[in-house]
């Protein structure tokens, strides 16, 4: 059922979908995939806003849009509570982390200097793949592994997974593109299954 | 200077075309090649504040950007303009996943876009990792962190404020190690 047809959701979500969009813009370092696994576990696990299927599509699409590739949480909050979701959790998202950005590039010649900052930078550099790797699992154990699909199923995907991965390892090419590609073999592979 | 409405169509025009990531290197080509609104220097260092900081690169360097040339309202002017294009029409996409998931040709169709873009993020996370994955401590750190979030659901304030200064301080720099 589209959301807007769906009955009034109490104010108390538009008050979580603050909070959980909040706190990920504030922790979102290195990029946005470094939140994927905690966001996946806020609003799949915890809140149920969406399930683990429409999580993996919603980020899937927010591949594909032009943009900032997180601009997906505009549609985890659609379905969690209409346009009003849409919008708390798109200005959630960006504006704490923008607010911040904005601030500090004030004082930023004072730290350009400190010798710390190449120590924050070296040490959380393995921290942020090992948050991606976990991104990858977040949205991968839906979209590629997943326990609900026949075995036909979970392999087709893991091979489009994988060949996507190796293309664009060998070839510069739009993965905007690849995706699509992705969605033509998924639409003869996968029908019925 | 360029006028806030300027700064819009500028960013506006990166948030229409940016199909399949990679902005940084369209803000690139805008704002130092095409528009000369900073140089090489300046922009390289935006992207180390937005990098640094928490947030998108995109959407930080946008901000700095914007603010250079036109204060607060260059701001709000360049991130709205790098933001909304994409979200009008995620909405469309959603509308439309919404009327037409159940049907089995789209559900197919979906399924194949969503296994393609786990093959990007996976992608994406070996390329700017292959130096951390050759790196050993870098590695026990990257397959920690993996292990952690994935499989105990490890809360990210957790990682970044318990496990993060541990990396942080193996890395310090020389002058707070102690002398030998």
């Amino acid at each position: 059922m589209p959301p807007e047809l769906s009955e009034a959701k109490p104010m108390s979500d538009l008050v979580k979908l603050l909070n959980v969009f909040c706190l990920l813009s504030l922790l979102a370092v290195g990029g946005g995939s470094a939140v994927l696994p905690q966001m996946e576990h806020e609003t799949v696990t915890l809140h149920h806003w969406v399930t683990g299927d429409q999580f993996a599509t919603i980020y899937s699409l927010g591949q594909m849009a032009p943009g900032p590739n997180m601009s997906m949480v505009a549609l985890i909050g659609w379905q969690a509570a209409g346009a009003a979701g849409l919008i708390i959790a798109l200005v959630a998202f960006y504006l704490p982390s923008s607010f911040l950005t904005y601030g500090c590039s004030y004082i930023w010649d004072h730290f350009k200097e400190n010798p710390w900052r190449a120590s924050v930078q070296q040490g959380m550099a393995p921290i942020t793949i090992g948050l991606m790797l976990a991104g990858v699992h977040a949205v991968g154990k839906t979209a590629c592994i997943n326990p609900n699909h026949s075995t036909h199923f979970n392999t087709i995907t893991c091979i489009t997974a994988l060949a996507v991965t190796g293309i664009l390892f060998a070839k510069r090419i739009n993965p905007a593109l690849l995706m699509l590609l992705g969605g033509v073999a998924g639409w003869f592979l996968l029908r019925g299954h | 200077m360029p006028g806030v409405s300027e700064i819009f169509r500028v960013f506006a025009k990166i948030g229409i075309t940016s199909f399949g990531g990679g902005l940084v290197a369209y803000l690139r080509d805008a704002l130092v090649t095409d528009k000369k609104w900073m140089d090489e220097e300046e922009f390289l260092a935006a992207l180390e504040i937005g990098q640094t900081l928490p947030g998108l690169n995109s959407v930080n360097v946008a901000i700095i950007a914007g603010r250079k040339l036109a204060g607060p309202q260059g701001a709000v002017a360049a991130a709205l303009g790098l933001i909304l294009p994409g979200v009008l029409l995620l909405l469309v996409l959603g509308i439309l996943y919404d009327r037409f998931r159940h049907n089995p040709n789209v559900a197919a169709a979906l399924a194949g876009v969503a296994a393609a873009a786990v093959g990007l993020l996976l992608q994406v996370t070996l390329k700017i990792g292959a130096k951390q994955f050759l790196n050993l401590r870098d590695l026990c750190f990257v397959l920690g962190t993996y292990y952690l979030v994935a499989f105990h659901h490890i809360s990210l304030p957790v990682v970044l404020f318990l496990i993060a200064p541990i990396a942080i301080i193996l890395c310090r720099p020389s002058s707070a190690k102690p002398n030998p």
